[in-house]
């Protein structure tokens, strides 16, 4: 037999002959999750979907919510005096338009108010009450006409603005995209590479080596916190570098509960994949189960926006926990007793799904 | 317990399986000896994989009883993993990882063995051993299969189909290869529908068919069984003079006659009297020969006398 040297790896030279396998790096679930790792960092595609398409999703965002000066709100007025009047106001940006052209653009959201004389010296607003713009060009007009029709106001007011870090859209967004980052890599990667393991067969031929069961299961949950260091990383550190989202909780918090959230996704993940025969019925079966988390549970908008008859659902849903820690953890600088609750329903979907996994997988 | 023949490394008895309304295995019996290569011969659907994969505690039989090395699979699973070496009939292993990384893996399974690089040597992939699973050739992905059955050193080996799909060059390194492991004394169980592969590599051969086995016994014995060891094949005749088989049965050591293709097949017993008397009768028939073609007897032909078909047919 030749000299078995490895020039790559270099990893041979000992493990030659050995009568049994002892050291670390031979045993089975290292061997397993180190296999795992491989396979997965060889797939170009899957690493764009990981760790560029969050990144690119946050950019786009950030760009568009990104905080700009104090909003101006146009409207119109329909004759000069009215016009006059309401220029008075910093805030409003006041166009003189005849009724049918004001009306128009009123309809289409050019402008968000109206302001027409009415009978008898009066002032007709024309606003859509549901519209948050409408009802706050209102308030501003109607003080503004007010004000330079010689009303006094009996108490003197000052403004002071606080504008804080943490309380922007794109620092409600980081936590968000990085618990949907978390859940979708976690199902999609290892949803897809257990079908197709059953799919190719491969998966019969562990089972007929004396591999543990347990072991394989387990390594796809291990091989994911190898990658989760970067996946994590990249997104909070692009978020910090770019747009100065805080982290203001224990990093070592956050490292934590990134890993609860992850291992509770793969073991999702797991047991999604642990029947299907195809990558079809699989995919299928992991968009009905995400598509609703994505939706309620508040990556891009508060998930409280529901009926509260929904609330309760909605929070057991593992993403909406996740979010809701990462949100705590980070933007309040909430520590692991305060999210207690959420880190409850994280592990209580772990166990569930890893034990119910193991019953129910198909191992051929 | 029925006691268990010290020297059988197998015992199958009154092994059944069906799968909704297919009858797979069927009552099949067997006895493989410790140390020897055992075939498992028939076509397409004869219900070898099932048996075999039965035999390897993949799938739960109906009822029956399988007892591999002295132990059952329901009592002591963890301890045969760990003696078996098994080829699947076709797994495809992991692409993106390398010949090393595979065989590494499948070593860190068993508690015994030679390193991954030795295994590795011994199905010559050396030079492959940091490529791709996914850039092997057939006959390379083959042999990686073997060295991930072999890795473990086991006591029993069954292959189930090692050289289906490869060309003829190809086959050969496997076979090789089991006849080095056959000759270290261990016990091999193989499936084919190649009846060459059988009669190279097995001592004995049970043939199988509708998910029982038909025939037993070393491939020479098998082709005596039939009674003709040579076959006569020739085309004569044409369709304005058509030939008289029934003459043709009434020579002497003629055992069967078949047509395929437009060709005639005769067993014989001897064919130094057979061919003189089977040119006497085209010539008293005065039909033209137009060619004559003599072989031993095959386990193909032996398939063919039991069944009536080919074992590559469908």
């Amino acid at each position: 037999m030749s000299e078995n040297t490895i020039s790559e790896g270099g990893m041979s030279v000992a493990e030659k002959n050995s009568p049994r396998a002892n050291s670390l790096a031979d045993h089975p679930l290292v061997q397993l999750t180190l296999v795992r790792f491989y396979e997965f960092i060889r797939e170009p595609e899957a690493l764009f979907w990981v760790f560029a398409f969050p990144i690119l999703l946050a950019a786009g965002l950030g760009i568009a919510f990104r905080n700009r000066p104090p909003e101006v709100l146009r409207i119109a007025a329909v004759t000069p005096e009215l016009t006059q009047s309401l220029r008075q106001e910093k805030l409003l940006e006041v166009q003189q338009l005849d009724s049918a052209a004001g009306q128009e653009a009123l309809r289409t959201g050019k402008v968000a108010l109206l302001a027409a004389p009415g009978a008898n010296g009066t002032v007709e607003y024309r606003f859509d009450d549901t519209n948050p713009e409408g009802r706050a060009a209102r308030l501003l007009a109607d003080a503004a006409i007010q004000r330079a029709a010689g009303r006094i106001d009996p108490v003197a007011t000052t403004d002071k603005f606080v504008r804080e870090l943490g309380s922007r859209y794109i620092d409600f967004l980081i936590p968000g995209l990085l618990g949907m980052n978390l859940m979708g890599s976690a199902i999609w990667s290892l949803g897809f590479a257990m079908v197709d393991a059953r799919r190719k067969k491969l998966l019969k031929r562990l089972v007929a080596s004396p591999m543990p069961r347990a072991y394989y299961l387990l390594s796809f949950l291990l091989s994911r916190i190898l990658l989760l260091v970067v996946e994590v990383g990249v997104l909070v550190g692009f978020g910090a570098a770019l747009f100065h989202v805080p982290v203001r909780g224990s990093l070592l918090d956050l490292a934590a509960l990134c890993l609860l959230a992850s291992l509770s996704f793969s073991a999702l993940g797991l047991l999604l994949a642990s029947r299907a025969r195809t990558i079809e019925a699989a995919s299928g079966l992991m968009n009905l189960v995400m598509m609703p988390m994505w939706i309620a549970s508040g990556v891009f908008f508060s998930s409280q926006k529901f009926p509260d008859i929904m609330q309760p659902f909605i929070k057991w849903l593992p993403l909406t926990a996740v979010i809701d820690a990462l949100r705590a953890n980070m933007l309040q600088g909430a520590n692991l007793t305060q999210i207690a609750p959420q880190v409850g329903i994280i592990s209580f979907w772990l166990v569930i799904c890893f034990a119910l996994a193991l019953k129910i997988f198909r191992w051929r | 317990m029925p006691e268990i023949a010290s020297q059988s490394a197998l015992l199958v008895r009154e092994l059944r399986k069906s799968y909704k309304d297919v009858i797979a295995v069927d009552g099949l019996n067997l006895e493989v000896q410790a140390g020897e290569c055992f075939g498992l011969l028939g076509p397409n659907g004869a219900g070898k994989t099932t048996t075999v994969e039965i035999c390897e505690g993949l799938t739960e039989p109906d009822s029956g009883e399988v007892v591999v090395l002295g132990l059952r699979w329901n009592s002591s699973a963890a301890q045969l993993r760990q003696r078996l070496g098994i080829q699947l009939q076709d797994t495809q292993l992991s692409e993106k990882l390398t010949v090393y990384e595979t065989v590494r893996l499948f070593r860190s399974f068993f508690r015994q063995g030679e390193g991954a690089s030795a295994v590795i040597a011994r199905v010559q992939l050396e030079e492959k051993q940091n490529s791709r699973v996914g850039d092997l050739s057939g006959g390379q992905k083959q042999r990686l299969a073997l060295a991930c059955a072999l890795v473990g050193d086991p006591d029993f080996l069954f292959l189930d189909e090692p050289t289906t799909g490869l060309d003829p060059q190809a086959r050969r390194q496997p076979w090789e290869l089991i006849e080095e492991f056959k000759k270290s004394g261990r016990t091999i169980l193989l499936t084919t529908h190649y009846m060459d592969e059988a009669e190279r590599l097995c001592d004995r051969v049970a043939i199988m068919d509708h998910g029982k086995v038909i025939a037993l016994g070393t491939p020479r014995e098998l082709i005596a069984s039939t009674c003709a060891e040579q076959m006569l094949e020739f085309t004569a005749g044409s369709a304005s003079c058509a030939l008289d088989l029934q003459a043709l049965r009434r020579i002497e050591g003629v055992r069967e006659i078949r047509t395929e293709n437009g060709a005639v097949l005769m067993q014989v017993t001897q064919l130094h009297t057979s061919v003189p008397a089977l040119l006497a009768e085209l010539t008293r028939q005065n039909v033209p020969l137009t060619e004559l073609r003599t072989h031993s007897a095959t386990l193909e032909d032996v398939f063919v006398t039991l069944t009536g078909r080919h074992l590559r047919d469908e």
